[in-house]
């Protein structure tokens, strides 16, 4: 608990050095050190999803890893997508397809959904499914997620 | 001048929301910060009901970076926090402090408040904080006798009477009296944000301010100001975004009070983020209740009376809704439906659970359950059809309006508008009924446990009594809407700026429409009952078509044209008989107005109104059942919903999605469980299941508008909660033809261990 580690965490390309406790999770050091509050933060144990982020390109749940874990490993998140005023394909699909309505746990969606395309651009409709469900929504009931997660993955095969 | 004409009002137009929460540019409580800020921790009851001994705060204040910790003692000058609605005689014994003085009457009950230099310290210090108790024997049942809630108070503060006619000549005149036992779960919002508020004293101007806040700014406002002894002016509060809301957030709770009082006293910025786990211990829970319905039928199955006593677990306190929920049961039970009789006895009792508030559909959820489920009991009983039992007791629409003589949120219950059996008969041939039936039979035959549910119901939305905008146009021609009210992400930027674009003659994509600032606007009744679309919505459409009339006026002497020749398009007034010729925008004509003593191009409007309106809808579930393990999967899912008039069918279909998929949670997964000593066994979300998008079942929407409101020249009426409304109903009706049980089900939530059960009863 006692001392803080000097570190380095990059996050959508830039170098943020941070001290921090080693018990500091790195959802808090992505909001509070880096000033990053695009990153949600809904139950803190793993469930809801809203924290996620990518670390090294894959979905993590940033409220179950410590902020000295992601040292040196390339951290993505919500404020990196748009390129300028440039919407990405997947956050155009979520205003088009109206995939959020409070917008709480929308950046945990858009980057799991960003993760799991680079990754596997041919993934299934119902695979998708699965994976929509490990996050949680609680004003949509998904339908309009789905539909806009669909929509961006069918544009972004075809690009 | 030209009729204005709808381009905006109507159409799924894009949300103007949207572009900030998806760039991570939004706003949420969380996101707040001020130099200096100290962090708050509660300190929670570990225990249903104990008396507090002593609370020992020592070993916690030694932690280095705690500032200060309060117990009762510090907060004893403020005064319990008062009801907002539905406040009967006699309730205010059973208020909420903002910490407990010398019981402690639910886990999760605050009881002191650390405040330290960073969240982690002071969740360190709260774990050092020891509360000496002795324990005492909870209460954890409503159908309880009432106990001593203190010195000459038992724990039933209300009973809710209302009802008509002579009942009990109903009963002894009928051809068949069918009753029922049913029994509705404790579940609540749930929003993915949890509650969080960051309260600053500016010494300057001596102002304080609250952040994060929602729902109700400005009556939480005036009660900060009232408990903590502060002028009105003097006190501020700020809405950013809200991550959702659904009746629990934004009401006044104890911790509003602790940051606000600390803020004070403390003279530092003091920041309290609500953690998931004390959010389902703390936030209000909601919806329990148990029904004893009867009903008095002829032999044709029409309704002669009903007559329902019931008991609402309201927790360990009366909140800010004190008995609305109650109220509203026993107000909007008689749904759709013509009943010449009614008795509803609404009995309001404590237990050392978690206090309830309002959930979405409040009242509606739980009575439209109870009702169609009686419905479809009395149709078995006298073996009817239950959709031809239905059309018998409709309402018609040559009925319109239709007084209730009952009341509720102080109006008189009078259904506005409604063609109940036009909807239904749209539904069944958007369902294609028979070819349902028959294919869910052939599949039955075939031994798989299916089956579909088809009920009806009543909302009530657009609360009064008044609503004020103000809608402005600067020298730049960019107009602003200055609302009372509240955004809990449901769209109401999008949807007041397409009001106000066509009144005014604009596009709807420039407007700035402000919510949720007390200083921005002096009066506000915020979000909740499903008002803002019709009350905001009425109150901006005067004020933008003042707006219009006046620039009309203005451009008709600069143009020297007839104002009956004029129109406002596209933010400039044109001649309607020569669009191309000269033309003058509002920026100009507001230029020209800047020096004038009404101040510019501006005005303000109220809108007033002395009755809700009522929405109406059908909802259709089609579920299946796996016998191994009593799962219950929905296949698909109908709303068919009257709105009266959509302004953005989109935003429209999205709530009603939403609801659909939270009333679902409420019928099949989620319920706060508690244990015999009234520990809470469901305070993560691995207990607390909130269906996920493997459990959404399609959900097709039918939104109508064959029955405009007339209370508003728009016709508008409220979509918030008729996603919501009749979930419990349709699932149950669908699950009981699912098994060929009917009546199997008499109480939500069906989770796949109690399926089980009634499985086993189906094989005995």
């Amino acid at each position: 608990m006692s001392g803080k580690h000097d570190l380095v965490l990059s996050v959508n390309g830039r170098d943020y050095a941070v001290q921090v406790e080693p018990r500091r999770t790195l959802v808090d050091a992505i909001r509070e050190d880096c000033g990053l509050t695009g990153t949600h933060i809904g139950c803190e144990h793993g469930v809801c999803g809203a924290c996620t982020v990518l670390v090294d390109g894959a979905p993590v749940r940033s409220c179950l890893m410590f902020a000295v874990q992601a040292a040196g490993k390339a951290i993505r998140t919500v404020e990196g997508l748009a390129t300028g005023d440039e919407l990405s394909v997947l956050q155009r699909a979520f205003m088009e397809h109206h995939g959020l309505q409070c917008g709480f746990c929308t950046p945990g969606f858009l980057m799991l959904v960003t993760g799991v395309l680079e990754r596997e651009p041919d993934i299934g409709d119902e695979e998708l499914i699965d994976v929509l469900a490990s996050n949680l929504c609680r004003c949509t009931g998904y339908q309009n997620i789905i539909k806009a997660v669909r929509a961006a993955a069918q544009e972004l095969r075809t690009k | 001048m030209a009729q204005p004409k709808q381009k905006f009002v109507g159409r799924s137009v894009l949300r103007l929301e949207d572009r900030p929460l998806l760039t991570g540019a939004g706003r949420f409580a969380a996101d707040i910060s001020f130099p200096g800020q100290l962090h708050m921790r509660v300190v929670r009851s570990a225990h249903a009901h104990a008396r507090i001994l002593a609370v020992h705060t020592a070993d916690a204040a030694a932690l280095p970076g705690v500032h200060a910790i309060w117990t009762a003692a510090d907060v004893a000058h403020i005064p319990p926090i008062d009801f907002r609605l539905t406040k009967l005689v006699g309730l205010e014994p059973y208020r909420q402090r903002a910490l407990a003085t010398d019981r402690l009457r639910y886990v999760g009950e605050p009881v002191a408040a650390v405040f330290a230099e960073s969240a982690y310290v002071a969740e360190d210090a709260a774990e050092l904080v020891q509360v000496e108790v002795e324990e005492l024997a909870p209460v954890l049942d409503a159908l309880q006798e009432p106990q001593a809630f203190a010195d000459g108070l038992r724990s039933e503060p209300a009973v809710v009477r209302k009802g008509f006619g002579d009942v009990d000549a109903a009963f002894r005149k009928a051809h068949t009296v069918v009753e029922l036992d049913l029994t509705v779960g404790r579940h609540s919002g749930v929003p993915m944000e949890t509650r969080g508020l960051i309260a600053r004293h500016d010494r300057t101007r001596d102002v304080l301010e609250l952040y994060g806040a929602a729902k109700v700014p400005h009556w939480n406002r005036a009660q900060i100001a009232r408990m903590l002894g502060r002028a009105l002016e003097s006190v501020q509060l700020y809405e950013g975004h809200v991550g959702g809301g659904f009746g629990v957030r934004g009401e006044l709770y104890p911790e509003d009070l602790l940051v606000c009082a600390a803020a004070l006293k403390l003279a530092r910025p003091v920041k309290w983020i609500e953690d998931r786990r004390e959010h389902l211990l703390a936030t209000n829970h909601s919806r329990q209740q148990s029904h004893r319905v009867r009903a008095a039928v002829d032999a044709d199955g029409r309704i002669l009376a009903i007559d329902d006593e019931f008991f609402t677990d309201q927790g360990a306190y009366l909140r800010t809704h004190a008995a609305t929920v109650t109220d509203l049961t026993a107000a909007m039970l008689p749904g759709p439906y013509r009943v010449p009789a009614y008795r509803a006895v609404g009995h309001v009792r404590l237990t050392n659970k978690t206090p309830c508030g309002t959930y979405r559909a409040p009242g509606r959820f739980e009575s439209t359950f109870v009702r169609e489920r009686l419905v479809d009991a009395i149709a078995t009983r006298l073996d009817i059809d239950p959709i031809e039992l239905r059309r018998r007791n409709l309402i018609t629409a040559a009925e319109m309006p239709y007084l209730r003589t009952l009341g509720t949120l102080g109006t008189e219950i009078e259904l506005d508008s409604g063609d109940y059996a036009g909807l239904l008969d749209k539904t069944m041939a958007h369902l294609d009924w028979p070819a349902l039936q028959r294919r869910l039979a052939q599949r039955r035959a075939a031994d798989e446990l299916v089956g579909a549910g088809l009920v009806m119901f009543v909302e009530k939305t657009g609360l009064g009594p008044r609503d004020l905008a103000r809608v402005s146009v600067d020298g730049d021609g960019a107009v602003e809407v200055v609302t009372g009210a509240a955004s809990v992400g449901q769209g109401v930027e999008t949807v007041i700026a397409q009001i106000c674009a066509d009144a005014l003659g604009v596009d709807y994509a420039g407007i700035r429409v402000v919510h949720g600032q007390t200083d921005r606007i002096a009066f506000g009744m915020g979000a909740f009952a499903s008002r803002v679309t019709v009350m905001t919505g009425e109150a901006t459409r005067i004020a933008a078509a003042k707006v219009r009339a006046r620039a009309v006026e203005v451009a008709a002497e600069l143009l020297q044209a007839p104002p009956d020749l004029l129109d406002v398009v596209d933010g400039r007034v044109v001649r309607t008989d020569a669009p191309e010729g000269p033309s003058i925008s509002l920026g100009e004509i507001a230029r020209t107005l800047a020096a004038s003593p009404d101040g510019g191009l501006c005005a303000e409007s109220w809108f007033q109104t002395d009755h809700m309106n009522y929405p109406y809808g059908v909802h259709a579930a089609v579920v299946a059942i796996d016998r191994g393990t009593g799962a219950v999967t929905v296949e698909c899912y109908l709303v068919a919903y009257d709105i009266g008039k959509a302004v953005n069918p989109m935003l429209v279909e999205g709530q009603l999605v939403g609801g659909v998929l939270q009333g679902l949670g409420g019928s099949l997964y989620e319920e706060f469980r508690y244990d015999e000593r009234g520990e809470p066994l469901c305070v993560t979300f691995a207990d607390y299941l909130l269906p996920t998008a493997r459990e959404a079942p399609p959900v097709d929407v039918l939104i109508s508008e064959d029955a405009p409101s007339p209370l508003n020249p728009l016709g508008l009426k409220g979509a918030g909660e008729g996603g919501a409304s009749a979930v419990g109903a349709a699932v149950a009706a669908a699950i009981d033809a699912a098994l060929g049980m009917p009546g199997a089900v008499t109480a939500l939530p069906v989770t796949p261990r109690k399926m089980r059960e009634i499985l086993r009863q189906e094989t005995l």
